[in-house]
């Protein structure tokens, strides 16, 4: 069997059909947008067809509310450092301690810069709590930026809802969903969501290309100013092909996102069950009855990611996990740590990320090797002994902290 | 992914002594959970002549921790106790071929496994004498804790400082924005303020810059004073660096010790460059000795 690719929250194969809408932009319609010249003169209309390619999978009101930017972290920054330079009276931020560090980073950036960040909890299962997070808006509120979906987990946060609190008491709303879109259904003219970041490369268009969705009428400072592209507020000569090709992704992606829901589902949930039934001390972290369809992200207690996926990369898949080790920090991922996930699991989860294309085989293939890798490494842990784990892990093994 | 060296996908892929040694009379358990990283290193050692017959791992990490774990049993074997005791976390990342820089603590924690063992064999109590942070410099492998001890050990105030004392930022200087958080953090904490034009305190030995065009002769005696300005710092890390050959502006050193076949030594070898040129006021670049035949080839063809 060809290789198995599972990590589509990471990045996404670029759609043959998107390539090939792209490359008229490189070879003959390669003029300045901006230019009068027949080397230019369809390039606005690609660029126009593209905006409303994007307004029709999000569902916003006007093309004109949608801003082409590098990527998503350029979104969620353009989103950010815009609201507190609109309203520089404001000090605080509302967010979540398990965003992307897209957001995290930059938050705690303008943390010491002396802006007031909350950051709000979840509860085991990745939940956040509308209470606590209703006490929290007030007219001092500059933004508030909550994830629509985590990467990790595939944890589906109620924007709508909490947007409507955020406009209820004055407050602007950004969410970054970059995992949500093109994954599930959205009409955010049905809501009060103010400015949404989306990535072209998790919806299967190339890398180096986002959106910054941005409410008519909400105030805004640019981050690029330098020209008139996007109405002033991205300046730079536009990414023409990929802004073609984006619109072509989400064309397809709006097509596919009932198969989304369904067939792929399908896939993910007939692993999660092979796997959670035949690994004993394994569980599904996150929020299981509110998830995106296509993630699922395994914890296999007593054994450490990394090591996982060189056996799973050994073995043609690709997946990723959240441990300390893949990324080179010294701690494992920020989101299992929010969930009090203990780090005997929170060091070996393991994310598999589906895309429409991917197999009903090569689920089944990965279930086939999943039990002996786990099986392979747990051998090699001083947390395992022979069937299972030793009696009380922590106590029988404690090393001196090195 | 990490460029692993074959070494290292070699052992982690088919680990050798994986298990606990069944009659084991020296026990080392080292590592941090939260870090995601632990080993159990057994030992069965001859009482008589000290040497260890037996050795096992259990361990919980990464590749390169389960590859490091697994060279280190096969290196001590044979080895008696106080010959063990002389491995130091380079010559396992040596044997390994190379670490990349976020993975040499996982040598590291290989060397102190040994260490808690044969003291539990000794009937000592092991003390663990570093605290390991968050790695700022990866083209010099610094962490954290290792700068703010030296910020506050040697009353250090600017980047400059930093990487005089350390090395770190002395690379690509990437990191020079988290070298400056920490030290306006460490001088917040002593009621100082950072002050990014604040004359270093201490100087690097100087090293008068020469003007004009040199001679060969003056040109190889000048580049043999700074490398030997350097050296401290390269023995250091149990690693040195000899000059083979100066052709024009082109310098060819031998790495060696730690150095040799550490993944940093190119990193290092910029950083020499960047000194020299520094100093000289010209340009010079400097190769690896190796690389020598590949010249002579050429000048034959």
């Amino acid at each position: 069997m060809a290789d198995i690719y599972l990590d589509n929250n990471a990045t996404t194969k670029v759609d043959h059909e998107v390539v090939d809408v792209m490359i008229p932009y490189f070879l003959e319609q390669y003029g300045n947008p901006s230019s009068i010249h027949k080397f230019a003169d369809g390039v606005a209309r690609g660029l126009k067809n593209a905006r409303q390619q994007v307004q029709a999978l999000i569902g916003c009101e006007h093309d004109s509310e949608i801003i082409f930017t590098s990527c998503g972290t350029e979104s969620n920054s353009t989103a950010l450092l815009s609201a507190i330079k609109a309203q520089p009276n404001k000090k605080e931020i509302i967010t979540t301690t398990v965003e992307h560090p897209a957001i995290l980073s930059l938050c705690e950036h303008l943390e010491k810069e002396g802006y007031t960040i909350h950051r709000l909890p979840v509860d085991k299962a990745g939940r956040l709590n509308i209470e606590s997070y209703k006490k929290l808006l007030s007219d001092q509120v500059a933004i508030v930026s909550i994830m629509w979906a985590n990467n990790e987990t595939g944890t589906i946060f109620p924007v709508a809802e909490m947007a409507e609190l955020a406009h209820a008491a004055g407050v602007m709303f950004h969410t970054d969903a970059v995992q949500a879109v093109g994954k599930i259904p959205m009409m955010l003219q049905d809501t009060k969501i103010d400015m949404l970041s989306l990535s072209g490369h998790k919806l299967h268009a190339p890398k180096g290309i986002g959106v910054l969705y941005l409410r008519r009428g909400t105030r805004y400072r640019p981050l690029l100013r330098g020209g008139h592209q996007e109405r002033g507020r991205r300046a730079g000569t536009e990414n023409s092909a990929s802004i073609v090709g984006l619109g072509k992704a989400c064309e397809l992606a709006l097509n596919y996102i009932e198969y989304e829901n369904t067939t792929v589902k399908e896939m993910r949930d007939r692993l999660e069950k092979g796997i959670t039934e035949s690994i004993p001390h394994c569980f599904v972290t996150g929020d299981l009855y509110n998830r995106l369809p296509n993630t699922t992200d395994i914890a296999f207690e007593y054994i450490e990611g990394e090591s996982i996926l060189m056996l799973l990369n050994k073995a043609g898949i690709a997946a990723s996990s959240g441990s300390a080790c893949t990324s080179g920090s010294l701690e494992p991922s920020h989101v299992m740590r929010a969930m009090d996930i203990p780090y005997t699991a929170a060091h070996g989860t393991i994310r598999f990320s589906f895309s429409r294309y991917n197999t009903m085989a090569e689920v089944d293939a990965v279930l086939e090797v999943m039990p002996s890798i786990v099986k392979t490494l747990r051998k090699l842990s001083p947390y395992w002994d022979g069937d299972g784990p030793v009696a009380n892990p922590e106590q029988a093994f404690a090393p001196t902290y090195a | 992914m990490w460029d692993y060296s074959d070494k290292v996908k070699e052992h982690f892929f088919n680990p050798k002594n994986a298990g606990a040694v069944a009659d084991a009379n020296a026990t080392g358990e080292v590592g941090s959970i939260s870090c995601g990283d632990a080993l159990r290193l057994t030992l069965k050692v001859d009482d008589d002549s000290e040497i260890i017959l037996e050795a096992g791992f259990q361990t919980f990490g990464c590749g390169s921790a389960i590859a490091s774990s697994s060279v280190l049993t096969e290196m001590i074997i044979g080895m008696t106790i106080d010959d063990a005791l002389k491995v130091t976390n380079q010559d396992i990342a040596a044997q390994l071929e190379g670490l990349p820089p976020e993975k040499m603590h996982c040598s590291v924690m290989g060397r102190e496994a040994l260490q808690a063992a044969i003291a539990n064999y000794r009937g000592e109590v092991w003390k663990d004498d570093h605290e390991e942070g968050a790695l700022i410099c990866k083209c010099f492998a610094i962490d954290a804790v290792m700068i703010e001890e030296m910020v506050w050990a040697n009353k250090l105030r600017t980047v400059e400082d930093v990487t005089n004392f350390t090395k770190a930022g002395g690379g690509c200087a990437a990191c020079h924005e988290d070298i400056e958080a920490i030290l306006e953090k460490v001088l917040a904490e002593k009621g100082e303020k950072f002050d990014p034009t604040a004359a270093p305190v201490a100087q690097p030995e100087k090293l008068t810059a020469v003007k004009g065009p040199m001679t060969n002769l003056q040109r190889i005696k000048k580049i043999e004073e700074v490398l030997e300005s350097l050296r401290p710092s390269l023995l250091a890390d149990g690693g040195d660096v000899e000059l083979v050959e100066v052709i024009g502006n082109t310098a060819y050193v031998n790495m060696t010790g730690a150095c040799n076949g550490c993944q940093m030594a190119a990193m290092t070898i910029a950083g020499i460059q960047q000194r020299l040129m520094e100093v000289m006021g010209e340009f010079i670049k400097v190769v690896p000795a190796s690389e020598m035949s590949k010249l002579a080839q050429i000048e034959v063809a």
